[in-house]
């Protein structure tokens, strides 16, 4: 053996013992009642659940004020704080895309891809913005559009110039800057689980600033925040997704919508939930996922083709021309005076995305080994991004055109943002069938978020495991369930409120350990580029 | 009147194995047959392993160990799992039909509280309700 390669070798094995940690998978796991879970995780997150839901019931004013405080003070304290690391992640992305390390495969140069394109897309909606698509697609650009809450950059409502500022700044919100976030955190956990050997939980991203201290406090303490930020999250979006579903159902067959519809939904929803959960990915969650994307094409497609072809060719140049006209502008916190826009929905919207974004990218994480780095952010950042602008252009330039043209009820501006989808769908022909599609669609991606939150809640409450019994999923799927309806039939609107505004919070600390994360997985990436270069010397 | 005997085995655990282990070798050596050991894993990082290769290595390992300490042939099979915690069963029947067992050795709990209150289902019970081969559970 010559010199140069007794040099090479011991560089790889100096390489190789920066990740060689002496904690076992597991170790801190306690296995009572047949059940694996985490010491303290499982046991702190599920006392602080309980806590949190008791003090929202007995004190539910008290605690809507004080986090609705807590909220309100980071959206206009932290604002550029927020916005800008925004724009840090979308860039950060960017880079690694065109790098040398996106060359990086995610489980291995000889891993493969455990999911199909189609069926891996589809997942990547499944887990948490779906929803929200269904929503906000036709009611966010309306809302900016006849100024129902703030205008983006103060555009006049009505104006020529608020057709592609609604249309721009709804794709904003949901386009590459949300995905880069949850990309960064998705890419984070999958490298340190699929290239390094970690545990699949949040803390694992830390392994190179922390070194081995990540099993202790510090890594207990982030564990367990995005354990909360999570089941709050997902809890509190039921709940008020069982409140819209049942005045959607209510508005589609003429009754007045009260608790009873709404707990009936939401032990539908869970209930359904129970059952994917049980199946497993590929017979629940990845399922679902395939055939909610089948019947949101279906609806996608029916919205162009009997809104007009011609009118929705135009309105998608106009949400392109919007989205790269505005980006740029209202990526800038700079001398902002929109404050309604500025803070309601884009601070607002930045605070959510991250706060999920242990959830969304864990889930989408646990799905995505065997693609290189580079094909990963493409995906993740372009293609759903892509899709998104179809999306808006239909559904949200289609709701622009009937109030231009003062069809239906959406002329007369928005009241219930939580009907404005289904008197879009009014317009429309066929609206009985097309309404209910939405509703099912709504449905759907509940119980997908559900089923893919419990995985995800599961496997970080047992320490990275992901053969715990899936009698721990069931406990976890449950408890969303319970959280809503409990919520809902005793604190009402305003115990919701304040869990919300409670898990929108924790949008904050995540501002920074997400920052943090890409400084890791920066040093992680060059490290494994390092080792592979030194492998094939 | 039997050739092949299915072993599943949880190789975190094996300490706790023991019994089952010596039946499955007596078993083995009386009727002259086969043992194949299966172990269904996930693709995350585990204390036994940190990527599927190197987990199925660990369970060839096994495997030989047994077999030399047994003196009967022994074979490995790593199911590779999306979802290990929700498709272990399935994956363990899919096993009896794809390693032609004819008879599954495996450990099991004894019924308690834990089965009572329903938090945890017996594997062993499931496979009995749902192969044709025979099952032989060990506690």
């Amino acid at each position: 053996m010559d010199e140069s390669s007794i040099d090479a070798q011991e560089l790889i094995a100096e390489l190789e013992e920066v990740y060689e940690t002496e904690y076992e998978i597991g170790q801190d796991n306690i296995e009572r009642l047949g059940l694996d879970m985490h010491n303290p995780v499982f046991f702190v997150s599920a006392g602080l659940i309980v806590l949190f839901v008791v003090a929202s019931l007995l004190f539910p004013d008290a605690a809507k004020s004080g986090l609705e405080a807590t909220k309100a003070w980071i959206q206009v304290t932290f604002d550029w704080v927020l916005l800008s690391a925004g724009n840090v992640f979308v860039l950060f992305c960017l880079a690694l895309i065109v790098l040398p390390v996106g060359r990086i495969r995610i489980g291995g140069d000889d891993a493969t891809p455990d999911f199909s394109l189609m069926s891996w897309f589809a997942m990547l909606f499944a887990a948490g913005i779906g929803i929200g698509l269904m929503f906000w697609g036709v009611a966010e650009p309306a809302a900016y559009y006849t100024d129902w809450h703030g205008t983006p950059l103060e555009t006049a409502a009505y104006s020529d110039q608020a057709r592609p500022a609604a249309l721009g700044a709804t794709m904003y919100h949901w386009g590459l800057h949300p995905w880069a976030i949850y990309a960064v955190v998705a890419l984070a956990l999958a490298f340190f689980a699929y290239n390094k050997g970690l545990p699949l939980t949040i803390r694992s991203t830390f392994y190179p600033l922390l070194g081995d201290r990540i099993w202790g406090p510090a890594g207990n303490v982030v564990d367990v925040l995005a354990v909360l930020a999570t089941i709050f999250g997902l809890a509190t979006s039921l709940g008020f997704g069982a409140q819209q579903a049942a005045a959607g159902l209510g508005f589609l067959f003429a009754f007045t919508d009260g608790l009873t519809t709404q707990l009936i939904i939401i032990a539908c929803v869970t209930g359904l939930a129970l059952i994917s959960v049980l199946r497993g990915i590929d017979g629940g969650v990845k399922l679902l996922s395939n055939i909610n994307m089948l019947l949101a094409l279906v609806l996608l497609l029916f919205v162009i083709i009997a809104g007009s072809f011609s009118s929705f060719l135009t309105n998608y140049i106009e949400t392109l021309k919007g989205y790269t006209q505005y980006i740029l502008p209202l990526s800038n916190p700079i001398g902002r005076s929109d404050d309604i826009f500025y803070h309601d929905w884009t601070i607002f919207y930045w605070a959510w995305w991250i706060s999920w974004s242990p959830f969304v990218g864990m889930f989408i994480a646990r799905v995505s080994r065997g693609r290189t780095v580079r094909q990963f952010l493409t995906a993740v950042l372009v293609v759903p991004t892509l899709v998104t602008t179809i999306w808006m252009a239909a559904f949200g330039g289609g709701g622009l055109d009937q109030i231009d043209e003062g069809i239906g009820k959406l002329a007369d501006g928005i009241g219930d943002e939580a009907l404005v989808l289904f008197q879009m769908l009014e317009n429309l022909p066929l609206s009985a069938i097309t309404s209910m599609l939405g509703i099912c669609l709504v449905l759907v991606f509940f119980v997908t978020s559900s089923d893919s939150g419990s995985l995800v809640i599961d496997s970080i409450t047992s320490g990275g495991k992901t053969d715990a019994p899936v009698t721990q999923r069931v406990f976890w799927a449950t408890m969303q369930g319970v959280i809503a309806a409990v919520l809902l039939s005793l604190g009402g609107s305003a115990a919701l409120d304040a869990l919300q505004a409670g898990a929108v919070s924790t949008g904050l600390p995540f501002t920074f350990v997400l920052l943090a994360m890409c400084v890791s997985l920066a040093m992680g990436l060059r490290h494994e580029h390092q080792l592979n270069q030194a492998l094939q010397a | 009147m039997f050739k092949r005997i299915m072993v599943p085995v949880v190789l975190e655990h094996t300490e706790r194995m023991q019994r089952t282990l010596q039946v499955a070798a007596d078993l083995a050596r009386q009727y002259e047959a086969s043992i194949i050991f299966v172990a269904v894993t996930g693709k995350v990082p585990s204390a036994i392993a940190s990527t599927p290769e190197e987990f199925a290595a660990e369970l060839d390992l096994f495997a030989r160990e047994q077999g030399d300490r047994a003196g009967v042939p022994t074979d490995a099979l790593a199911v590779l799992s999306n979802d290990p915690g929700a498709e272990l069963e399935k994956q363990l029947l899919e096993a009896v039909r794809s390693t032609e067992a004819d008879l599954v050795v495996m450990g099991s709990h004894p019924p308690g509280v834990a089965d009572a209150l329903h938090l945890i289902g017996s594997h062993s019970a499931w496979l009995v309700r749902h192969t044709e081969v025979s099952v032989f559970a060990v506690r």
